[in-house]
């Protein structure tokens, strides 16, 4: 049950990776551009931490490359979330901060796990989620109490993704044994906190909390939407082609 | 679209005593052009501090004024501290 655990983060953290990478280049001012893709790399960095650990675990048959380049799209554990598209900016900020206050909870809560690998690999991550959080949360702010139309997109944003943010506290088997062993954490212990935070943040953000209460599941089980398999399709592409390859 | 303000970015490296100007960058207000300093100027680990000034807000002196305002000082090299002999152990000079 740890492997599939551990794919689980590592999954989280290379596909919104992978999305936010797709800004480079494309970013709203030059120092935005940085900034997104530097938040891509932490995450990046993330993912290999959790995805080496999980080869270990498994007995060292895949590394981290096979598990990031020859897996596909039903064997991905991610949350929905993630892969859904940058959209406009307000998409992607909309996105980062319902993920990164999860985040922050999660990684704090993991801090504390019986597995000493997790906490070690938690606590580092921590840090660099505690500025993705700071962050996004002043984008949603600056956005939401901005100009006009910058508080439509925002409040948009807000909306259409809400029914993705339901994944983030659900306990399966997994989740629960984990959870059992000390290992794992509490996920719908998670969703106080998180609310409460991003109330706070609407709040001063001038958006309306999202009324809708329909949750759209599945991602932590391998059932994805479509887009993943077009994230998969660039992001692993060169590998297919020629597995092994290096710069 | 308008464009944001300019800031001239100073960053205290690792080992440094002084913060040094690092650049500019273009931010609506200090709270952004300090996470955009952190950012731009600090992401290959360089600083352990940061300050975030107004371009705008910087008096600069007239390049054309350079004759008057520095050869006087040229000619002048009693004026270095090298110029004594140094006490042994004084550091940071």
């Amino acid at each position: 049950m740890l492997f599939p655990y551990l794919l689980r983060f590592a999954d989280n953290g290379l596909i919104l990776s992978q999305r936010l990478g797709e800004w480079c280049g494309h970013g709203p001012v030059l120092e935005e551009d940085i900034a997104l893709t530097n938040v891509a790399l932490d995450l990046l960095g993330h993912a290999r931490m959790w995805y080496g650990y999980a080869a270990e675990v498994e007995g060292n048959r895949r590394g981290e490359d096979d598990l990031a380049f020859f897996r596909d799209a039903g064997d991905f554990h991610n949350l929905l979330l993630l892969e859904q598209p940058n959209g406009d900016f307000a998409v992607t900020m909309a996105r980062q901060f319902y993920f990164d206050v999860w985040h922050v909870e999660l990684l704090r809560a993991l801090s504390g796990s019986a597995d000493m690998r997790i906490r070690g690999i938690a606590e580092k991550a921590w840090k660099e989620a505690m500025y993705h959080l700071e962050r996004s949360v002043d984008w949603v702010i600056r956005l939401g109490d901005g100009t006009v139309e910058s508080h439509q997109r925002m409040q948009i944003a807000a909306d259409s993704l809400w029914m993705y943010t339901g994944e983030m506290f659900e306990m399966d088997d997994v989740d629960n044994q984990m959870l059992a062993q000390g290992v794992g954490v509490d996920l719908a212990a998670l969703r106080g906190p998180w609310r409460d935070r991003v109330s706070s943040v609407f709040a001063a953000a001038t958006l309306t909390f999202p009324a809708a209460t329909w949750m759209q599941t599945g991602g932590k089980s391998g059932r994805h939407t479509e887009k993943l398999g077009y994230i998969l399709a660039e992001m692993q592409h060169l590998q297919r082609m020629y597995p092994g390859c290096t710069w | 679209m308008t464009e944001w303000p300019l800031w001239e970015i100073f960053v205290r490296s690792q080992h440094g005593l002084a913060h040094k100007h690092a650049g500019s960058l273009r931010a609506t207000d200090a709270a952004m052009a300090m996470k955009n300093a952190r950012d731009v100027y600090t992401r290959r680990n360089e600083g352990t501090s940061i300050w975030v000034v107004k371009s705008q807000d910087i008096t600069a002196s007239d390049p054309g004024a350079k004759d008057e305002l520095f050869t006087s000082a040229a000619g002048k090299i009693y004026r270095h501290p090298t110029f004594f002999p140094m006490p042994e152990g004084v550091k940071n000079i």
